[in-house]
């Protein structure tokens, strides 16, 4: 190229000369021009002549045929001709081979030469010139130079091994190279230890089983002295091999994490982040209740926070690795929140991930905040980023429940932007906002109807399609709406197709009678004349259960749906622990582990966190592993029933308890036939999430099912009469709360509700007061539940046979029944109830009173009570205070055995009587209990044994009602 | 490690190639080229992978800086190196352009085989460097000086070499900070945070040992413990203590005894250097406080009313106020007054630029602008950006005050006192916003 050879015409002749024939040379003349300078006698003459050469293999020219005139420059004692002179060597030699070997014997004769510099240059370069032939020769002077006095040739001779291995393994091998450079990893010169280290690592990559880096703790020990002393990139090479080591035990994890920490205050961020990766890999052998754990804890997060004030690039590194760190050890940056706002001049790259890491950390107590900051972001320019926030407002409502209606009303400012794909954004989050929370937020759908035309991405246009078919009771053109999307049934994309199939099937379900025709037209559209197998497979699925068995049809379409788990996109765990053994690395930035990206052997190799060996936490270890392990043997029984579902619980014991969530994310938008299918399974999948501990329910089937059963037996009630207590008196009648108001008329246009709940003759009773405080006649009630702790559902339909006129007032039993669907609510004796009418579906939700699930063969044989007290570990048990309570041991034991809590022994020690009772749950949950009085103390104390303590809380409210009452 | 590093410019054409694995080929220059730098779209992640290879890049005014890589190399540590190329760079000629490279191009050949090795990073340190790499041609040297550079160049202290004589033993320490707020339209602090650098210059004889002690609050709670004696002097010198965030040094720094003890010792390299850097996030004195009022006046007109405030001593002078009023794309005409300063409608920045020369503490000024807009038939709303601000004040917002460097050099005769020492403390703006 021209400017090369003009900048060595000016370097000769200073700036002025810009020869302008010299542009006119032909290509073949300057080659020849160049042979003739090459072979110049003056020196300088010669050193313009290769930096020619050099400027013009630069940019791409093949200046092969001066191979020979280049290398006959070789031999000068000028250091920056000679530099110049093996640049060409290493580009060409591989074109050459022959010709190359011309150039062994100064290599050879320079690997001897009194200059250190000198030395090191020929080895270095040697190493580059990947000629088979060359490499033999090059054997002895390395062998020479790994020994040399100087410390900088044996660094760079250090290198030239891994140089050598790369062409030739087996050579390095048997000329015994890789013990010569073992040996180095104890030299005194820190930087040829670092370049040993360095070397040898990358050699063992590609030999995973063998033991080549032999890393025990007296090499350890000498690597950690080293890094102490070499440069900032010998630091990270150490760091990185430190990383593959396995301590023995917690203790020398403990002093390795010591001696590394000093790290994390150093300037270069990739020290810093290659000590992150040690600590964090190590910390999984440290035992949680340890001082020094928190403590480390407490370190990793300001050099984190630190690294976001680097380069954009490295804070783009940085950010990806974070993201994972943040999905291993949340509390590591749960209060950093303020230092990933994006700022206005960010590059995209960093935005992105800044909000990516803020949907992490957001949380109840600082959810305001991250709220206010994404819709900031809503009005950004950038449509990607845009994009994001939106989606994020969402995610922020599925993750935090608290906030979901604040999200939702952001995301309807949001809509009225009318910025097209805002909308179309907000739409698709929405979606998942209505699965998170059931019939909670559908009064926005109209909002969403009015954007239907707007919506041109599939996604979008396949989320709008499955809300409108999912809630097609409650819109009234629903039928027309979908209507309009079949006009151009093929034009649309497969997602929205299948999408578009399954909501008018639903919506023919759902109303069968003025559909017909639609749900017809769409499946000839989908069997007939589309040529995608699964729009055609599903189109005959659908055809085929609607004419063989339309109840079970709508049984499987309309099925409940799993609700969908907080996190959508967290990384799996397996590939979680291997990407944070890779923290620093592409594979941390490219989320995927090193096999996916690299070719050949090299770094295929899987690595792992490692376990921990402390005495006693195993079980607390998020780990997959050991959580499988460690917690099947003492299963706590669910206070949500299983459901029989056997299958359900094996697969809830695999799963770790806070990362993942059984059903598939929702993000594609589809309500799949299969998984519809699947739906009940799937619910007790969940069942891991709800009860937060990862084997919930296995184990438990078995033993109550022997409980009841021993109680019936003669034996046991024979022991328990004689034991029993005399005096008690008539079982009065069960506690009933009473009726307050639970719907206000001003809620629910006119409607008001008040009622309360009641257990007569084992039937749990929910009983209602309907009042028409409107002008208009009301008609066609009915109730719903939402999924709720107990799986309590009506038994039957509400009982409101005549109209409700204005002003009239209706009392209403409904009975319930314990077998309907279940979710963990908060409180756990939450119920959501949803009331329709002829004007409008109102929801409210109230509490039940836990006694009115306490069953009546709940009283458990003495033998059984104290084997099962034993069993109970005491980490379950909890202790409260009942005060200002009246009545005696025997009042109080009779007065509780009618809300089914029975007595089984009395004790008394010392003036205060202990009484040991069970209360049976109705599903199945034992709760046992100690009740302490003291005469003339008008105070209770209470403790309460249950495997699922969670509910401890509502049965001592309980205890309280009944003894207050 | 790394495979190849290029450097293009900005038309993408080759101005440096420098492979070292053999598993990048020629083609991975063009493939960077057509899918990175020709790329229709704006860049969107610093890292690409092209078939199976990654590619690193760093842009320098319109130099492009790429390493290439087919393997799972620590990234962190590629930019670390990119950066580091762009010092070095930089240290030997200035300014990196197109022009500076191609004068140069035999300089950076022989600097990139030196400092990075099979794709390893060697050394990379200038002024280890400097003594053996020259721009004109090395001087024949005696053994010892070769054996000398060597030992520097691998040994424990890299960053100096032996043998250092100045007649005056000078040090000039500037902390040099920049305070980043981001407000609320309300005035509420959103993000508020100063990242400082503690800055070097050394004139200093021979192999000092220096010690570098600050109003670290760690350090002065501790010695409060230690002795009443020292607490009475640190109360009478006024210095009040700082809770530092996080500090990172630069490699001189013993860190081992920065964990252990909280001092920092270090032998300094000759010249300039970033002795540490560091964060914090309480107690920030904010020099100014910016009160936007923007009212917008039908569809086709802005009024907007900014007041500044000053916050610190009176007696200190704030320098180079610069306040950037963004404007909508539609602007048409702006009309502004200003009491103090000139204020200006730039309209190719979508901004109004109001300049300050110089402002007291404890002062307030505002300006106030009409700005005129054309009607469009956008449906998007303008996004608002924040009003930013720029300025110099003398002082440092994150309270950090010096308190002593002492330097030590047993070997020669001189002492402590004899080292003249200069400090300085200058906080800047960095990104100082308020939303309006």
């Amino acid at each position: 190229m021209e400017w090369a050879n003009q900048l060595c015409e000016n370097r000769q002749f200073g700036s002025k000369m810009t020869d302008s024939k010299y542009f006119t040379t032909t290509k073949k003349g300057e080659i020849f021009e160049l042979k003739a300078e090459l072979n110049s006698d003056k020196k300088e003459k010669k050193k313009e002549a290769v930096k020619k050469v050099i400027a013009s293999m630069t940019v791409g020219k093949d200046v092969s045929a001066l191979f020979p005139d280049v290398v006959n420059c070789m031999q000068t004692d000028n250091l920056e001709l000679k530099k110049l002179v093996y640049l060409y060597l290493m580009n060409y030699a591989k074109s050459q081979p022959d010709m190359a070997i011309m150039a062994v014997n100064t290599f050879v004769k320079d690997c001897e030469d009194a200059n250190p510099l000198i030395r090191a240059l020929a080895v270095r370069t040697m190493g580059c010139i990947r000629v088979d032939k060359i490499t033999e020769y090059l054997c002895e002077p390395l062998r020479k130079c790994l020994k040399d006095e100087d410390p900088y040739v044996r660094k760079t001779a250090a290198v030239c091994v891994a140089k050598l291995h790369d062409i030739n393994a087996q050579l390095v091998e048997d000329q015994g190279f890789l013990d010569t450079l073992k040996d180095l990893i104890s030299d005194s010169n820190p930087m040829v230890v670092a370049n040993a280290v360095a070397a040898l690592s990358e050699i063992a990559e590609s030999h995973p089983n063998s033991n080549l880096l032999d890393l025990n703790p007296q090499s350890i020990n000498k690597l950690l002295t080293a890094l102490n002393e070499c440069t900032e990139w010998g630091q990270i090479f150490i760091l990185d091999c430190l990383a593959n080591y396995t301590p023995r035990d917690d203790r020398e994890s403990q002093s390795i994490c010591e001696r590394v920490t000093p790290r994390l205050s150093h300037a270069n961020s990739a020290v810093v982040l290659s000590a992150v990766k040690v600590l964090m890999k190590f910390m999984e052998m440290l035992p949680k209740d340890l001082d020094y754990y928190s403590t480390l804890l407490k370190k990793l997060a300001p050099p984190l926070v630190t690294l976001l004030s680097a380069e954009p690039e490295l804070q783009y590194v940085a950010l990806r690795n974070i993201n994972l760190i943040v999905q291993k050890r949340p509390e590591i940056l749960k209060h950093e929140m303020k230092v990933f706002f994006v700022k206005y001049n960010d590059p995209i790259y960093v935005k992105l991930e800044k909000l990516d890491i803020m949907i992490r950390l957001a949380s109840q107590a600082n959810i305001a905040q991250v709220l206010a900051e994404l819709k900031e972001y809503a009005t950004e320019v950038d449509v990607d980023f845009v994009r994001k926030a939106v989606r994020a407002i969402g995610r922020c409502a599925i993750k935090v429940e608290q906030s979901a209606e604040r999200c939702v009303s952001t995301l309807l400012d949001l809509i009225q932007t009318k910025v097209n794909y805002v909308v179309q954004e907000a739409i698709v989050v929405i979606k998942d906002i209505f699965r998170k929370y059931p019939n909670k937020y559908e009064s926005v759908i109209a909002t969403l109807c009015e954007n239907l035309d707007s919506l041109d991405e599939p996604e979008a246009r396949a989320a709008m399609i499955w809300i409108v078919g999912e809630y097609a009771e409650r819109i009234d053109n629903a039928d027309e709406l979908l209507e309009s999307f079949l006009e151009g049934f093929h034009d649309e994309s497969t997602q929205v197709q299948l999408q578009l199939l399954t909501a008018i099937v639903k919506l023919f379900l759902k109303k069968p009678t003025e559909t017909q025709e639609l749900v017809q037209q769409v499946l000839s559209l989908a069997t007939q004349d589309s040529d995608n197998p699964d729009l055609r497979d599903r189109g005959y699925i659908y055809w085929r259960l609607l004419s063989t068995d339309p109840v079970a049809a709508k049984e499987v379409v309309l099925a409940e749906k799993p609700l969908i788990s907080e996190e959508t996109d967290l990384i799996e765990p397996t590939l979680l622990e291997e990407l944070i053994c890779h923290i620093g690395t592409l594979a941390s930035v490219y989320h995927k582990p090193p096999s996916a990206f690299v070719e050949g052997s090299r770094g295929v190799m899987h690595k792992r966190l490692p376990a921990r060996t402390g005495s006693g936490e195993s079980t607390e270890s998020p780990d997959v592993g050991t959580a499988a392990g460690g917690s099947a043997p003492e299963a706590a029984p669910s206070i949500i029933p299983s459901q029989g579902d056997l299958l359900g619980d094996l697969l809830n014991l695999d799963m770790a308890p806070p990362t993942t969530s059984g059903p598939p994310p929702p993000t594609t938008g589809m309500q799949m036939g299969g998984m519809d299918l699947l739906g009940g399974g799937l619910d007790s999948l969940l069942g891991g999430d709800i009860g937060g501990s990862p084997a919930m329910g296995a184990g438990f089937g078995a033993a109550p099912a022997v409980m009841p059963a021993s109680l019936n037996a003669p034996v046991g009630g024979g022991l328990g009469d004689l034991f029993d207590l005399g005096g008690v008196g008539m079982p009065m009648g069960a506690y009933i709360p009473p009726k307050i108001v639970w719907l206000p008329a001003m809620k629910a246009k006119g409607l008001e509700i008040s009622g309360t709940f009641a257990r007569r003759a084992g039937v749990i009773q929910m009983e209602l007061i309907l009042t028409n405080k409107a002008m208009s006649v009301m008609t066609d009630f009915a109730i719903q539940f939402n999924r709720n702790s107990f799986g309590l559902a009506p038994a039957g339909p509400l009982q409101v046979l005549t109209p409700l006129g204005p002003n009239q007032t209706i009392e209403v039993s409904l009975p319930l029944s314990t077998v309907g669907p279940v979710m963990k609510m908060d409180p756990l004796n939450n119920l959501q109830v949803a009331v329709k009418n002829n004007i409008d579906v109102f929801y409210f939700s109230c509490q039940y009173p836990i006694s009115m699930l306490f069953v009546e063969d709940g009283k458990m044989e003495r033998q059984v009570f104290l084997a099962t007290w034993k069993d109970i570990p005491n980490d379950n048990e909890s202790q409260f205070q009942i005060k200002d309570c009246h009545l005696n041991s025997d009042a109080a034991s009779s007065k509780l055995q009618g809300s089914n809590i029975f007595t089984i022994a009395k004790r008394t020690v010392e003036g205060q009587d202990m009484l040991y009772m069970s209360i049976k749950l109705s599903n199945g949950i034992w709760v046992l209990a100690e009740l302490r009085v003291q005469a003339g103390n008008s105070n209770y104390t209470i403790s309460l044994k249950c495997r699922a303590p969670e509910v401890s809380q509502c049965v001592f409210q309980c205890y309280e009602a009944v003894l207050k009452n | 490690m790394i495979g190849g590093l290029f450097i293009y410019n900005h038309k993408g054409e080759v101005l440096i190639s420098r492979v070292y694995r053999d598993d990048i080929g020629r083609n991975a220059v063009d493939a960077f080229r057509v899918n990175v730098i020709h790329a229709r779209q704006q860049v969107r992640s610093p890292v690409t992978n092209i078939a199976r290879t990654s590619f690193f890049h760093v842009k320098r005014s319109n130099i492009w800086l790429a390493a290439v890589t087919k393997q799972n190399v620590n990234a962190a540590m590629v930019f670390e190196f990119l950066y580091k190329m762009c010092d070095v760079m930089t240290a030997y000629f200035g300014k990196i352009s197109e022009e500076n490279i191609k004068n140069n191009f035999v300089l950076i050949y022989e600097l990139l085989d030196e400092i990075l090795d099979f794709g390893y990073p060697q050394n990379s340190e200038t002024g280890a460097l400097k003594t053996f790499i020259t721009q004109t041609g090395i001087k024949s040297q005696s053994k010892e000086e070769q054996s000398q550079i060597t030992s520097q160049v691998t040994g424990q202290i890299g960053w100096r070499r032996e043998g250092i004589k100045y007649r005056r033993n000078e040090l000039f320490l500037d902390v040099l900070e920049s305070v980043n707020l981001l407000m609320s339209p309300q005035g509420q602090v959103l993000s508020a945070h100063v990242s400082g650098r503690v800055v070097m210059k050394s004139y200093l004889s021979g192999m000092p040992e220096c010690k570098f002690g600050m109003n670290d609050k760690i350090v002065i709670d501790k010695q409060g413990k230690g002795g009443a004696t020292e607490e009475a002097a640190g109360k009478r010198s006024g210095h009040q203590s700082i809770a530092i965030d996080d500090c990172t040094f630069h490699q001189c720094v013993r860190l081992s005894k920065f964990d252990a003890e909280r001092s920092i010792s270090f032998i300094p390299p000759d010249g300039e250097c970033e002795l540490m850097r560091y964060r914090t996030t309480k107690d920030i004195i904010l020099p100014f406080r910016v009160i936007p009022l923007v009212r917008e006046v039908g569809r086709t007109k802005l009024e907007v009313k900014v007041v500044i405030k000053s916050n610190f001593k009176p007696s200190l002078l704030a320098q180079k106020i610069e306040v950037r009023i963004p404007t909508p794309l539609n602007t048409s005409g702006v009309q502004v007054i200003c009491m103090k300063g000139k204020a200006k409608y730039k309209a190719s920045e979508n901004a109004i630029v109001w300049k300050i020369k110089r402002m007291a503490g404890m002062k307030e000024s505002q300006i106030s602008a009409e700005i005129e807009l054309l009607p469009t038939n956008d449906k998007k709303k303008w996004a608002r950006p924040p009003i930013s601000m720029n300025f110099e004040v003398p002082f440092a917002p994150s309270g950090l005050k010096v308190r002593y460097l002492k330097v030590f050099e047993p070997k020669l005769n001189y002492s402590d006192h004899d080292v003249i020492k200069w400090v300085r403390y200058i906080g800047r703006s960095g990104i100082y916003e308020t939303r309006c």
